[in-house]
């Protein structure tokens, strides 16, 4: 185990998450990927806590500051999902062309 | 060991991750997502920190188990009854996707890291904690904020019908405009 190693670790997971928030139709799928590659995020900054500035708090609070955005992201995602869903009937993102053009 | 173990977890994140978004029925992509937060949380504890490790755990078993619900909510392909597709522009994606984990990998592997800044503290609990009770406490501050506000708009944008629906903006419309009026008649 390095921090090369878990940073690798971290881009694998951020390169597939971004596969999935490209790639995918539904939009709670969509949210799915951007969780994933909030997930790499928590790899990294714990990486880079234990292997560069373990004296200081920083990467500590950071993953704090990760888990919450992914909770906030979840919570909002879901709203809009459902806002969404309730004047559009819409559950897709290639159906999701309000705001287009 | 603990190399052994790391590398089970990293194989185990990855995999579990690839499988979120390749196995056909949503509830699976669930527990798939809900088993790489579980590796990374392993690897937080590999870290030696115990206590985000067992947070980030316990979060999002319990952040996996609300989305369950919603995704019944808004499942394409219920119980994976009814084969089909859920991609759409898959192989630009797979393109975009290798080439950011190369250039990620490449940037991780090649990068001259600084060199460790001693010894991690002997409590590192007490360390986050002092953290986010002294010197970082403007950023949980920042957090309450922002928390404060998603519950708000998650519920204005989760409402059907607020009380300016009902009763106008000057919320003075007498009776309130229901699609169903109350009372009992009389």
């Amino acid at each position: 185990m390095s921090l090369e190693a878990l940073l690798v670790l971290a881009a694998a997971l951020l390169a597939i998450g971004l596969y999935g928030a490209l790639s995918q139709q539904s939009i709670v799928m969509l949210m799915m990927g951007l969780e994933l590659m909030l997930n790499a995020l928590i790899v990294a900054a714990g990486a880079f806590w234990y292997y560069v500035a373990p004296q200081r708090p920083d990467g500590q609070v950071l993953v704090l500051v990760v888990v919450t955005v992914m909770t906030i992201e979840m919570a909002l995602g879901f709203a809009v999902q459902t806002a969404v869903f309730r004047s559009d009937e819409v559950e897709l993102t290639d159906d999701a062309t309000r705001l287009s053009g | 060991m603990t190399t052994v173990v790391f590398a089970v977890l990293a194989v185990l994140a990855v995999v579990s991750g690839y499988a979120v978004f390749r196995v056909d029925s949503m509830a699976r992509a669930t527990f798939a997502l809900a088993i790489s937060f579980v590796a990374v949380g392993g690897i937080l504890l590999l870290l030696d920190l115990d206590y985000l490790g067992l947070v980030v755990v316990v979060m999002m078993v319990m952040e996996m188990a609300i989305m369950a619900v919603f995704m019944i909510m808004y499942m394409m392909n219920p119980a994976g009854l009814m084969p089909m597709s859920m991609w759409h522009d898959k192989a630009r994606a797979m393109s975009i996707a290798v080439g950011t984990f190369v250039v990620l990998a490449a940037g991780a592997l090649l990068v001259d890291w600084p060199e460790r800044q001693g010894p991690p503290p002997a409590d590192i609990t007490r360390q986050v904690g002092e953290g986010i009770m002294g010197a970082k406490m403007l950023s949980m501050i920042g957090i309450s904020a922002v928390i404060l506000a998603t519950i708000v708009g998650a519920l204005v944008l989760g409402a059907a019908r607020g009380r300016y629906d009902r009763l106008g903006d000057d919320l003075k419309t007498s009776p309130a405009a229901d699609p169903i009026p109350g009372g009992v008649g009389r």
